[in-house]
């Protein structure tokens, strides 16, 4: 059992480090003042009035962690990437963080109030902090209304560089996170997890969005068929042979990768129309990271 | 490049905002106001204001332009004491959060006492946070009620070079500028002001302290009235330097003391707002000259 107590004390400790050499001494101050504020009164005005002011006060510079850096959150929390986080948004989830009074319930409850009255940068970084918040099977709710929104960075503040999906979101929340990120526009290879929690229902769903959009004559991306690929059915080689034959390089690089994965006789005979591609497959020259959205 | 410092943009299509960029408007600032009939409850308020400070905001940014907002309880609105007063309680959350320009649109509407009562609430509340306030003046008993908001401004201690008082007209023009005031006309077609009679009002008083907005909302309104009042400024022989300030350098020198808003905002966007909230200007980007058709 994970001690939710000592873990948000080992996290505030690690966004503390990575502030304070980033900022003046002014600005620490107000930080560590806002801080205890905070701490003190977790249900105060405190808590929205730091995260609102945290961009006039620290400024919106991007973190631009070390290598030493990164790996000290490699021990804090595993899978935890910072990739593109800014001052004020790591400032933001120390506030959010400072709030932890050891009732998750309550803590759960706050969240969700912040994100409800919050403007389109503060639910950026509200919810970039996801996988860094105690009592995560509470925040669900909070990630999965994240993923309902149209608007694209706040959808990916959720969905990409982040372990919560991967460790948190049942299949349908998984399956429909994936699928909106094609809808609206997003790429799939940001999001952690993405091979390991494949699976039979979401690849049946994507071949049917083939379908639709084939019929109304619009491309469909490349990424899609990483999530295919194993649950690739006997039906579904045709579409596959379709993109293999008719698509451009990198469609049929990924159709290529998707045969290969999916263990039928007629997916290995397929293959062997494209016998350069099996090969660059087999010795593991060609693999998804090389399939660009 | 102009600013159309007074925008309901919550009722403006996509179109909209392509002309608008497309004619060299590189930010808006949506007041918040009335949607044109009451809304009921609390609730309805602090979504609509989390809304212009959210959705409304990405959407702008889709199309390259900066996007502020002043928050406020309208002058209708207050006359409903029960939402009013639990507007008030929301309002300093919400006026602290990032890009929020001013205290506003606020003022009288029939000049009752409850519009009263909130008005100069209001305006504490923005000597409090040290914010600039817009103010919206009565379409009936305009005069009396433009020279009676000065009066109360006056009253609380607020300078006038953190006041707009906006859509002034012939008959106000001179008193607000006498005062110190900045001086807002709102270029709407069939109410408010127009175009040519802008062109008398800055040959006569000059440009100093004049701000050209376009107000449009879910009326018959013309988001591109700051541009082509501009044109018109220009044809009629106003001189580049002066129409730059009507339509673009004052209203920024008023709600850029507010610290949320400054060029750089479109010229050189943090690399945070350039990943996520602000896709750039097309115009700027290409170098071409704004042109209106």
């Amino acid at each position: 059992m994970p001690n939710l107590e000592t873990d948000t004390a080992a996290r505030i400790a690690l966004l503390k480090a990575w502030l304070t050499p980033r900022l003046s001494s002014e600005q620490t101050a107000w930080l560590d003042s806002q801080l205890a504020k905070v701490a003190d009164a977790p249900d105060s005005s405190a808590l929205a009035v730091g995260i609102g002011l945290a961009p006039r006060k620290l400024g919106k510079a991007d973190l631009a962690l070390s290598q030493a850096e990164l790996q000290e959150a490699e021990n804090i929390r595993p899978d935890l990437d910072p990739t593109g986080w800014s001052i004020d948004q790591t400032a933001r989830m120390l506030f959010v963080l400072a709030s932890f009074d050891g009732d998750d319930e309550a803590f759960a409850a706050r969240l969700g109030r912040l994100v409800a009255q919050g403007e389109v940068s503060e639910h950026i970084a509200l919810l970039r902090g996801l996988p860094l918040y105690p009592a995560p099977a509470k925040l669900v709710p909070i990630a999965a209304e994240g993923i309902r929104t149209n608007i694209l960075p706040v959808f990916e503040a959720v969905a990409h560089v982040s372990p919560f999906p991967r460790e948190a979101f049942s299949e349908a929340q998984w399956n429909q996170m994936v699928l909106k990120a094609l809808f609206i526009g997003s790429c799939l290879s940001p999001i952690q997890g993405l091979d390991e929690r494949r699976n039979a229902e979401l690849a049946e769903v994507l071949i049917d969005y083939v379908h639709e959009r084939w019929a109304a004559g619009r491309p469909v991306s490349t990424e899609l068929w990483r999530c295919v690929g194993p649950f690739t059915r006997k039906r579904d080689v045709g579409d596959l042979v379709k993109v293999l034959t008719g698509g451009d390089d990198q469609e049929k690089q990924a159709a290529a990768l998707a045969l290969a994965e999916a263990e039928l006789p007629e997916t290995q005979q397929a293959l062997q129309a494209v016998p350069e591609l099996a090969a660059a497959i087999r010795d593991g020259r060609l693999t998804w990271s090389g399939v660009k959205a | 490049m102009f600013i159309d410092p007074h925008a309901h943009m919550i009722s403006r299509t996509t179109d909209d905002y392509e002309a608008m960029a497309k004619a060299g408007i590189v930010a808006v600032i949506e007041p918040a106001f009335w949607v044109g009939q009451p809304r009921t409850n609390p609730g309805s308020y602090a979504d609509y204001l989390s809304h212009i400070l959210g959705f409304e905001r990405f959407r702008a940014g889709q199309f390259g332009i900066r996007h502020y907002c002043c928050i406020g309880l309208n002058s209708k609105e207050a006359n409903n004491e029960p939402l009013a007063e639990a507007v008030m309680e929301l309002l300093p959350g919400f006026a602290v959060k990032e890009s929020v320009v001013a205290i506003g649109e606020i003022g009288y509407d029939e000049q009752t006492d409850l519009e009263d009562s909130y008005f100069r609430r209001q305006l504490e509340l923005a000597k409090e946070l040290d914010l600039p306030v817009m103010i919206h003046t009565p379409h009936r008993d305009k005069k009396r009620g433009t020279s009676r908001s000065m009066d109360v401004v006056e009253e609380h201690g607020l300078a006038p070079d953190r006041v707009v008082i906006d859509h002034c007209n012939e008959e106000t023009v001179q008193e607000a500028k006498d005062r110190g005031f900045w001086v807002g006309f709102s270029i709407y077609p069939h109410s408010k002001m127009t175009a040519d009679r802008m062109l008398n009002i800055v040959q006569q008083y000059g440009p100093e302290q004049l701000i050209v907005d376009s107000a449009c909302d879910w009326g018959v309104a013309d988001p591109l009235s700051v541009p082509k009042t501009a044109a018109l400024l220009a044809n009629g022989g106003i001189g580049e330097e002066a129409v730059r300030m009507v339509t673009y350098g004052n209203a920024l020198a008023v709600y850029g003391k507010s610290g949320q808003m400054q060029d750089a905002d479109w010229l050189q966007p943090d690399a945070i707002d350039q990943r996520t909230l602000y896709q750039g200007n097309t115009i700027l980007r290409g170098g071409q000259t704004p042109r209106v058709e």
